[in-house]
């Protein structure tokens, strides 16, 4: 049976084969077979036995990752809706109502960013990377949800082609891809982004439905009234999968369970912010820097993002002791941002953005570090020596 | 001072098929073949001709560019093939060996008396130079290099590789000798063995012994250099591999070249893995045939370990320089949706997203499958695990692709050699060459800075 498909598959790519018409539209063909069989490549040069892992499960780890918290967040997408127009629902009505919201998001997402992926792939003549997979998945997931499918196209185009392809493709990006996505719809449609009326599916057409992130009613004066629990399990207003802690956390589980995710990234931000909070927590000025510590950990954007977004590999610090300092400070800039710009309640988005920026200085001077010792014990031997 | 040598990070692998401590004669064969390409970026010039007959030690080659360095013959008698490749670059000298070995004698002085310079001329001259090689670039040593010392490693870590204890068993008068004579050209030679092995090879005298411990690539001689007297640019230091100290030993103490070899023949197809006295270049598909390993046409057989060997076929030669002779199957088959996490428990990971790490004891039998596609590099972290050497290897391997010179040589590129990347293969995820981007940088290197 599997045989019999390889087979078939066999037949089907021998017009892409090297040197056949279509050879230069092997890369898209490639992309689709990987998925059904791991190559029978065998090591050419170097090491002549390999590990099991490779990028695609590296990917699809996270993926698995993410799921978690996408369920919640498309049942919470029906939940937010049902409990404001007071109709009775059950979960799977609210599963439903929410899956018919944001499924085509999904589909927009992995259309228009593949799409884009697949003609850079054969354009440029290299095998498709997945990393895709995941920002394609990540990009919906922090968006508002009655967002118009069209803005999440634009801001996919814009993500991929700006924020990726134009500094070479997968691996060279300075950006995290899905968070520039994000920040193009924020500056590019703040109507859409921000207010009472994003948040909750249908808010805009229904009337008397309405509902502003808790971040939002902070920066605007208005003290919370969402329990502890509310917040830290998700069932609140917010970008779709972004509001529960708890499943944020399963998923950082398993991210740091296979070491797919670093937890020093994860850890740094948690301390950084958690501090920061604390301080202000102290000073206490005004509503949003009474806010307790321990709830900034769980409103917003914050868990998401350190555990999803701050952990791109790519985009985040890669010495280990760099990794600790970019998360500290990711940590630290998203509670200033959260703070002092009210403008900009989602101070993560803005913080890892800029901590993209900066990890690639922070790493050279961890490497400084090492290159400095190196010349230090060269001088110290000529000393001796001499 | 304490002259042990620990380490944490790396990565030991259980393979099936390591050679158990049975030594075997080889079976004999006239076949023979010395291939230059086994001295990386020396450039042969033949000082024989198809048809000549040879003795035993007598010269074959010596490199172009350094006249002094000769390439002799292991056995007496016809050389009769000369193997070319693209650019008639010569692949292989082959030798048919006479019933009746006669060998070049070499006149020696008391070796109580024996001066540097003596013992480096007829190092020269009878053909052993080949033996020791340099660091940095991880080549023949140049003989007019003031090196700062001389590292041997006879303790072996990569999978199936030869115990290198158990190579010398029995050799280890000659190994001293070997040491005796080494001395004479450095101001100290360093030799490591295992921490946790019980051997003769502790007693060896004349030499700075550490003791070493840790998981692969602790064994390797660069990984020991690093922690004991790292290399600073402009230094060089010499490696010789244990059981070539041995065969230096024994030219010393008999003025004949001895081109002995204890080869472990290792890997899960092979049916009795064990320990062959043989010779170098030798034929190998006699000793395959000893070892049950039929059908060699979906086997990969590799003149060195698994990670770090050079590629070669069955009817191909005893390399110069490796003790091991491994064999793998190749891996030439598809696996359905084998991207997944925990799929293929039978096949080993580093990774967490694997179900490996739940058996740490399990003997695995991989064959030469890629598992997976290159791509970009992404995964960061991955190849510090494995690296235990104050390097950043992503680093460095970054500034070699890109031929930043400056970059690497602050980085730290007179350190390593590509084996000590060997482990960087195995576990990228990305299925980067590190190896093949690091031998390429370090020829770089060579010719821009010399």
């Amino acid at each position: 049976m599997i045989m019999k498909l390889r087979k078939q598959i066999d037949q089907l790519k021998k017009p892409f084969a090297k040197g056949s018409k279509l050879e230069r539209f092997a890369p898209a063909v490639n992309a689709f077979d990987t998925f059904l069989f791991v190559p029978n490549h065998t090591t050419k040069k170097g090491a002549h036995i390999r590990d099991a892992v490779d990028l695609k499960r590296t990917m699809v780890t996270v993926i698995i990752a993410l799921i978690p918290a996408l369920i919640y967040g498309i049942y919470n997408t029906g939940y937010q809706y049902f409990i404001q127009t007071g109709e009775t629902f059950t979960f799977l009505d609210a599963f439903l109502h929410g899956s018919f919201k944001i499924l085509p998001m999904i589909a927009v997402s992995y259309g228009v960013g593949l799409a884009i992926e697949f003609a850079f792939a054969v354009y440029r003549g290299h095998e498709v990377n997945e990393g895709y997979l995941v920002t394609g998945l990540l990009i919906p997931m922090i968006m508002p949800v009655d967002i118009p499918l069209w803005m999440v196209g634009l801001s996919v185009a814009f993500a991929v082609l700006i924020a990726k392809e134009a500094f070479g493709g997968t691996g060279m990006n300075i950006l995290n891809p899905a968070l520039t996505a994000r920040a193009f719809a924020f500056f590019a449609y703040p109507t859409y982004m921000s207010g009472n009326k994003v948040w909750v599916s249908e808010a805009s057409t229904v009337d008397g439905v309405s509902g502003e992130t808790i971040l939002g009613t902070l920066a605007s004066g208005i003290p919370v009234d969402y329990t502890m629990f509310e917040m830290f399990s998700g069932a609140i207003p917010g970008s779709i999968a972004e509001t529960s802690t708890l499943w944020v956390l399963v998923g950082a589980a398993i991210l740091i369970f296979t070491g797919v995710g670093s937890w020093r990234i994860m850890l740094g931000g948690v301390l950084g912010a958690a501090g920061m909070g604390f301080l202000f927590n102290l000073w206490g000025a005004n509503a949003l820097m009474q806010f307790d510590w321990l709830n900034h950990m769980i409103v917003g954007g914050f868990a998401f993002g350190i555990v999803f977004m701050a952990t791109d590999p790519v985009s985040a610090a890669q010495t280990q002791r760099g990794k600790w300092i970019y998360g500290v400070l990711v940590g630290i800039l998203c509670i200033l941002i959260r703070i002092f710009n009210p403008a900009y309640p989602e101070g993560v988005m803005l913080a890892i953005l800029l901590m993209n920026v900066f990890a690639p200085t922070i790493d050279h001077y961890v490497v400084q570090a090492n290159v400095s010792r190196r010349l230090k014990r060269k001088q110290s031997t000529n000393f001796q020596t001499a | 001072m304490s002259t042990d040598i620990k380490t944490r990070r790396g990565l030991t692998l259980n393979l099936k098929g390591a050679a158990s401590n049975v030594f075997k004669a080889a079976p004999s064969s006239s076949k023979f073949a010395i291939k230059p390409t086994d001295f990386h970026g020396v450039f042969p010039k033949l000082v024989c001709k198809e048809g000549d007959k040879v003795k035993a030690g007598q010269p074959l080659f010596y490199s172009k560019y350094q006249d002094s360095i000769q390439f002799v013959s292991p056995v007496s008698g016809t050389l009769t093939a000369v193997k070319r490749g693209a650019k008639r670059k010569v692949l292989e000298l082959s030798l048919t060996a006479d019933e009746k070995q006669q060998s070049v004698k070499h006149k020696l002085p008391s070796l109580e008396k024996i001066t540097s310079d003596e013992v480096k001329s007829l190092l020269l001259s009878s053909g052993n130079w080949p033996f020791i090689k340099q660091r940095p670039y991880d080549l023949v040593a140049d003989p007019n290099a003031q090196p700062k010392a001389i590292f041997i490693s006879a303790y072996a870590t990569a999978p199936l590789a030869a115990r290198l204890d158990v190579v010398l068993e029995g050799q280890q008068d000659a190994f001293q000798t070997g040491i005796n004579m080494l001395a004479k050209l450095v101001p100290c030679v360093h030799l490591s063995i295992g921490a946790e092995e019980e051997t003769l090879l502790a007693q060896t005298e004349n030499c700075i012994i550490h003791r070493v411990k840790g998981p692969h690539p602790v064994g390797n001689v660069g990984v020991q250099i690093h922690h004991v007297d790292p290399i600073n640019a402009g230094e060089v230091a010499w490696v010789v591999g244990a059981e070539d100290v041995a065969n230096i030993g024994r030219f010393f103490q008999i003025g004949k070249f001895d081109a002995s070899r204890t080869l472990a023949v290792a890997g899960h197809p092979v049916s009795t893995p064990c320990y062959f006295k043989t010779m170098i270049g030798a034929a190998l598909l006699p000793l395959l045939k000893d070892v049950g390993v039929e059908n060699t046409a979906t086997l990969r057989v590799i003149n060195g370990d698994v990670l770090s060997g050079t590629e070669t076929s069955a009817d191909s030669y005893v390399g110069y320089y490796n003790n091991t002779l491994s064999v793998l199957p190749e891996g030439n088959r598809y696996r359905m949706f084998g991207w997944l996490p925990f799929v293929g428990p039978k096949l080993h990971s580093m990774s967490n997203t694997s179900l490996s790490w739940l058996f740490p004891k399990r003997v695995y039998s991989p064959d030469t499958n890629l598992n997976g596609e290159e791509r970009a590099l992404v995964v960061t972290g991955e190849m510090e695990r494995v690296f235990p050497m104050d390097i950043f290897p992503m680093q460095l391997l970054k500034a070699c692709m890109a031929n930043d010179i400056e970059k690497m040589e602050q980085l730290g590129i007179y350190e390593v050699a590509p084996e000590d990347f060997a482990l960087i293969d195995y576990t990228s995820s990305s299925k980067i060459e590190a190896q093949a981007i690091i031998r390429e940088a370090l020829d770089l290197m060579y010719k821009e800075v010399g």
